[in-house]
């Protein structure tokens, strides 16, 4: 059946993704509109491949071509490019199988569609550093099995036995004679091939694009400034708007003065719903004009009492919960701790954060009676065309859902209401309208990481070595909204194991604990590495604290309780090499370690800091040492192990979203402080030759960092700081 | 009405004296090179090139812009320089999201025009005003430095 | 403009008196146009509109520690919670003397004392311009602290004598036309010295130290005396008229706090003769000389200066550029201002801590708020950076002065 959204015969792509070993389900499938590469489409050059007779499964669709240069071939990526260079490294591991350069290749991002639901994360979706892992094993066999079914068409078209070709170049070459055919031309005898029941895969020695430095797809694009973004989507008629919901959440629109607001020159229309309220205008500065002369008197609602202490005193509250969630429970942990020689104990507290992604929250949509599209930068297109299928009441197939090159993501965009909100808004119109959110309303009114309170405590020898740990966290399972099908069956998060249990530690006894506290006067969501990144700075500062009772070296203690684990000793032995670790520092200067297992990727990661000067803190260097398996792309590794590493130092420094009033306090970059150029620290990333299956890294630098700066703070200053952010401490030092 | 010079050519633009240049640019002309990201000019997405020298688009009246000559990340080609520092650009992969990167580029331009030596401590001076949310900072710096390097 | 440390507010007591006739009858709109020339004078708006409210709806709040905060009151011409009520007798007594309606003494953080320069019949063009706008039905929340009581009201008759109403005095002939425009604007309508004078112990204003300058509300009001060194005496006519229409004077720096907001409600809105006249008066106001020089701080080390040199080029060059010139608005040209060259830094960390919008004939000139996401060290050596660097001046402040200018907020 042909599913009208995306064109293409929906069984059969799920029949493609459902083999368990991902084989293709090929086959003659019906002519499908693409709507081209997000910059071709608004520069009005649709590409229209109305002639695409093979298309061999999710990701792949060749059709012949009169365009001069184009090679026919069309990936379609499953995960969304939102920074990380996944589209070149899903293009890298098609491309690798098929034969062709990957400079030569037309992208689309997946449309919203059941066959590109990522199990892990139950439902189509970009996040939890999961897209190598997943697209590893996938894309190589969808580029593998398109292989040899070209070759096929090829060998039956020459007359000769399949071993006599090759894929290459986006040709199929008859190595004997040197002839060829371009895989556009190979379309249609290719789609009559019955799809391979095994796939061979290049054997890594003949990989010639996997594993080496290659330069991103759109870089260039980038560079130039072309329009990529959702928020530069441009379509004939469209109207620009903004919006603001209530700043309390809950709170509904009360009394609004629509006449000042329509008074505003180029302001067209005022549009509300329930709880916000939308100025539509010629242009946004137009709009916002509009919405400040809109003076919307809030009905706040309950949530207006509720400030950042509450918040606070009730995850605290929860350290004495006695009937806590059991997660985790490994030998008799308590009673180790009681018997034990000496005992530690700490508590540490995080605080609620937001994204920020550089590009604020935007959607554009178009509400017609038979039909919506939406033009949006999503990390879930399925969940955010469903919810405007829902919203307009029109059937999902209707809804199209073009996918924009996201402009920052950090798990923003996991959640899609305002895609909801954009579609209650546009159903009131009947032209195409361009929500953009001012930075204001993007952090006031982000979905944060959750706020979380950790209670540890150690059972030790004599030596300082840990005979019993014994963890509780007290905060909110995010999951249990995002997908409730992922709670555990008692009540348990599994996003919170990320550091805790995910570790490269062994303990003699163990427990972990859960005492669930949703946070009131807020969402709570995903962010970049939730569970890992709180779970690590936990951990790797209590760590550190045993190691400095025992009077140990931090690498060394760290080291010792690393027994299943021999590539996170290799990257700590590494780390410790390349950052000079031990050898003498500058009066003032401190050096902090931590080490990780977190989304199947090994780091280990040395922080240099300077407090020379009173109460202030300078970063002066950071050390990587990684091991995430077979890399695909190592220089974007590094570049996401720096980013990583930049965006987390910088939250762990300065970032806390605080409430007043039920309000968010943080509004813009004036209050939000972000890490700038000037205090970036150089970073050398160090990668491990490894040929097991990639882990992500994506989150990985970002969980590094705050433990591994926490604990250099602790060297530099005597300070051991264990509520984030850091900066209230370092300037108290 | 205001008639502003972008890019070498002119346009009429229907908006309040007060409508930043940005808006101008990206809703009335269609120029969404440059990206909105604050509003307040504390993230520098939004640089353009008013005469040469580097500024916020988000917090220019384009009334205040009198006979000013604008030049926009779409407005690079031609200019030698330019293509130095886009070339130093992509040479090391600087772009994550590449939300960011026209204001960074324009900035970096800015900074070469009139410094094309830069020392570490004139470039993070220079480049500071400008937040690159995915953490490209030590790339950027990078890239100036080949740019300047290359730079006869 | 005031942020007055003393006490405010019409209370809007509904009253049984006849309702001022609105009907339009042939030149009332004349006199609509010239009450909303003279409320602008006056500056009416500022006071009387909450943030983000709807303009003269009132409920702006003026914290007086520690007495109490009182809130300004609803002025539309909304008959419950407004003034829609009075008589325009009740209305140029309460404007004039801070008698309202049954006899409630105003506190004078409405500065009746200075608007009885206004004639019965200027305040009367304000009446007829008030009845005009949009009717709010909004009532204002109560005041707190003491001047919740109503007993504390009639104190004020008390005060009154020590302090109170002017009258409007006749024109000095020795003196030329613009002179005395410029008194009556700038004693009248334009209170300046509810800010710019020094209190005496009653808290009224000083005479003795007329436009001496004084801090209200963590602001200081500058010395605007013909002193070369301390007041305006250096400034050529050029950029006080400038400073007065446009917020700005090159060189001297851009008004912020509640002077922005004098300029933006109500300087700006002056006619050019206006504007002249009130020059020429400011131009005689006798020296009041300057205080004695402050010692340096020792608060700022090298170290400090070039944390603050970072977070300048950081949070604060996109609109200042690295050399105080500005880069988009000759708002942001700061370089040799006045607040930079204040040893005490008082503007300089008030601005950097609650921000300031100023609003021009081209649109809204805003310095964002960096109170609640610095931390004290990080403000003051942004401040210490700046002062030295583009004031030319020692900063006499140190870190300290930060978290005491914060509790002002």
């Amino acid at each position: 059946m042909k599913n009208l959204a995306t064109g293409v015969a929906e069984p059969s792509r799920r029949g493609f993704l459902a083999g368990a070993t991902g084989l293709i389900v090929a086959g003659l499938l019906p002519a499908r509109r693409a709507f081209g590469r997000p910059s071709e489409f608004v520069q009005g050059v649709l590409s229209d491949v109305e002639n695409a007779p093979f298309a061999p499964g999710a990701y792949i669709r060749i059709a012949p071509t009169q365009v001069p240069g184009d090679s026919g071939v069309t990936f379609i990526l499953p995960n969304v490019e939102m920074g990380q260079g996944i589209y070149t490294g899903s293009v890298v591991l098609i491309a690798e199988e098929l034969g062709i350069d990957p400079e030569r290749v037309n992208l689309e991002a997946a449309p919203p569609d059941a066959a590109y639901i990522l199990p892990e994360l139950g439902t189509q979706a970009t996040g939890g550093s999961t897209s190598t892992i997943f697209e590893w094993t996938t894309l190589r066999e969808a580029g593998a099995a398109a292989r040899v079914m070209l070759i096929q068409a090829a060998a039956t078209r020459w007359n000769c036995p399949v071993t006599e070709c090759e894929a290459r170049q986006g040709q199929v070459v008859h190595t004997p004679s040197n002839r060829s055919f371009a895989f556009a031309d190979l379309a249609e005898d290719a789609a009559k091939v019955p799809p391979p029941k095994d796939v061979p895969l290049k054997p890594a020695r003949d990989w010639t694009l996997i594993g080496r430095p290659r330069h991103r797809l759109d870089s260039r694009a980038k560079i130039e400034g072309r329009p990529l973004f959702g928020i530069d989507i441009r379509v004939p008629d469209m109207k620009h708007a903004t919006v603001a919901a209530c700043p309390v959440l809950g709170g509904k629109v009360g009394e609004i003065d629509r006449d000042a607001a329509l008074r505003v020159p180029g302001v067209k229309e005022v549009l509300t719903i329930d709880d916000a309220v939308c100025v539509v205008a010629d242009h946004y500065w137009a709009a916002k004009k509009g919405l400040e002369a809109l003076a919307v008197v809030w009905r706040e609602g309950a949530n207006a009492s509720v400030d950042t202490a509450q918040i606070y005193r009730e995850l605290h509250d929860g350290l004495s919960e006695p009937h806590p969630i059991v997660a985790h429970s490994q030998g008799d942990a308590a009673a180790v701790f009681d018997r034990a020689v000496s005992r530690f104990e700490a508590i540490y507290q995080q605080p609620l954060l937001a994204h920020s992604p550089m590009e604020p929250i935007n959607c554009t949509i178009h509400v017609r009676p038979d039909g919506a599209d939406v033009w949006v930068g999503t990390q879930v297109p399925l969940r955010a065309r469903d919810s405007v299928a829902n919203i307009t009441g029109l059937p999902k197939e209707n809804v199209h859902l073009h996918s924009q090159y996201i402009g920052g993501g950090f798990g923003r965009r996991l959640e899609h209401e305002y895609v909801t909100q954009a579609a209650r808004f546009a159903r009131q119109v009947p032209y195409p309208l361009q929500i953009v959110w001012s930075r204001e309303e993007d952090l006031m009114r982000d979905r944060f990481r959750p706020a979380y309170v950790d209670h540890v405590r150690a059972g030790l020898d004599r030596q300082g070595g840990i005979q019993s740990m014994e963890f509780r966290i007290v905060g909110p399972a995010v999951v249990a909204r995002w997908a409730p099908a992922g709670l555990s069956p008692n009540g348990f998060d599994n996003d919170l194991a990320g550091g805790i249990l995910e570790t490269p530690y062994t303990y003699p006894a163990s427990r972990l604990d859960f005492v669930r506290r949703e946070a009131p006067g807020v969402v709570t969501a995903w962010w970049r590495g939730v569970g890992g990144t709180r779970g690590l700075f936990v951990v790797e500062s209590f760590i550190d604290e045993l190691a400095q009772r025992a009077n140990a070296d931090p690498v060394a203690y760290r080291r010792a309780l690393i027994h299943d684990h021999p590539r996170a000793r290799e990257v700590l032995d590494l780390a410790a090499e390349k950052s000079g670790w031990g050898t003498p520092l500058p009066k003032g200067h401190g050096r902090g370690v931590s080490v990780q297992f977190l989304f199947k990727s090994y780091l280990a990661t040395v922080v240099e800091v300077d407090m020379s000067a009173p109460g202030q803190i300078r970063i002066v260097r950071v050390t990587v040492a990684a091991d995430c398996g077979q890399p695909v792309n190592p220089d974007q590794i590094r570049a996401q192990i720096e980013g990583g590493v930049i965006f987390g130092l910088g939250t762990a420094l300065f970032n806390e979203i605080t409430l007043k009033n039920g309000r968010v306090q943080e509004n813009n970059f004036n209050l939000w402080r972000i890490l700038r150029m000037n205090e970036a620290p150089r970073i050398d990333t160090h990668l491990v030759n490894s040929t097991e299956a990639p882990g992500g890294v994506g989150e990985t630098g970002t969980a590094a960092a705050a433990p591994a700066l926490a604990n250099a703070i602790a060297a530099a200053s005597g300070r051991r700081l264990r509520t984030l952010p850091l900066m209230p401490g370092v300037e108290a030092a | 009405m205001a008639t502003v010079r972008i890019n070498n050519n002119e346009y009429q633009a229907d908006v309040a004296a007060d409508t930043p240049l940005l808006w101008v640019l990206r809703d009335v002309l269609g120029l969404t090179g440059t990206k909105f990201g604050c509003g307040i000019a504390e993230c520098g997405a939004c640089t353009v090139h008013v005469d040469g020298q580097a500024v916020r688009a988000c917090s220019l009246p384009v009334g205040n812009l009198g006979t000013k000559s604008v030049t926009t990340i779409e407005g690079l080609a031609g200019d030698p320089l330019a293509r130095v520092v886009q070339d130093a650009w992509a040479d090391i992969d600087v772009v994550q999201c590449g939300y960011c990167q026209p204001g960074q580029i324009m900035s970096a331009i800015a900074l070469l025009k009139t410094t094309p030596h830069p020392t570490d401590a004139q470039i993070d001076a220079a480049m500071s005003g400008n937040i690159c949310r995915c953490g490209t900072y030590p790339r950027i710096r990078q890239a100036i430095r080949n740019a300047a390097g290359d730079i006869a | 403009m005031r942020r007055s440390s003393l006490i405010f507010g019409i209370v809007g007591l509904m009253l049984t008196a006849i309702p001022a006739a609105r009907a339009e009858t042939p030149g009332q709109s004349d006199l609509v146009a010239r009450g909303q020339y003279l409320a602008r004078l006056a500056d009416c708006e500022a006071c009387h509109t909450a943030p983000g409210g709807v303009p003269f709806a009132g409920g702006r709040a003026f914290a007086v520690p520690p007495m109490g905060t009182i809130y300004s009151s609803n002025i539309t011409p909304d008959t419950k919670y407004g003034i829609g009520q009075w008589t325009d007798a009740q209305f140029a007594r309460s404007v004039r003397r801070g008698i309202s309606p049954h006899w409630k003494h105003l506190f004078p953080a409405m500065p009746y004392q200075d608007y009885a320069r206004m004639s019965p019949e200027d305040v009367r063009a304000i009446r007829a311009y008030l009845a005009t706008v949009r009717p709010v039905a909004r009532k204002i929340p109560a005041n707190t602290g003491i001047f919740q009581f109503s007993i504390v009201r009639p104190g004020m008759f008390g005060w009154d004598l020590f302090n109170g109403p002017a009258s409007s005095y006749p024109d000095d002939p020795k003196r030329s036309a613009a002179w005395n425009r410029g008194r009556w604007l700038v004693e009248g309508p334009g209170h300046c010295a509810e800010c710019h004078s020094p209190r005496t112990l009653t808290m009224g204003v000083s005479h003795r130290h007329a436009y001496a300058g004084a801090v209200a509300a963590g602001w200081l009001a500058y010395n605007i005396t013909s002193d070369p060194q301390a007041g305006i005496g250096s400034w050529t006519d050029e950029a006080l008229a400038s400073y007065l229409t446009t917020g700005h004077a090159d060189g001297h720096g851009t008004a912020a706090g509640p002077m922005a907001e004098a300029v933006s409600y109500s300087l700006r809105f002056m006619t050019k003769e206006d504007t002249a006249a009130m020059v020429t008066y400011l131009r005689t106001l006798p020296a009041q000389p300057a205080k004695p020089p402050k010692k340096a701080s020792d608060a700022f080390s090298p170290a400090a200066l070039k944390h603050g040199g970072a977070l300048f080029a950081g949070a604060c060059a996109g609109c200042h550029l690295e050399n105080g010139a500005g880069r988009q608005v000759e708002a942001a040209s700061i370089a040799g201002g006045h607040t930079l060259r204040d040893p005490d830094g008082v503007n300089l960390l008030q601005v950097l801590i609650e921000g300031s919008r100023l609003t021009t004939a081209t649109g809204n000139a805003d310095m964002p708020r960096f109170g609640d996401g610095y931390s004290d060290r990080d403000l003051a050596d942004i401040a210490a950076y700046t002062m030295t660097t583009l004031g030319g001046t020692q900063p006499a402040f140190n870190t300290d002065a930060v978290k005491a200018a914060r509790k002002t907020e």
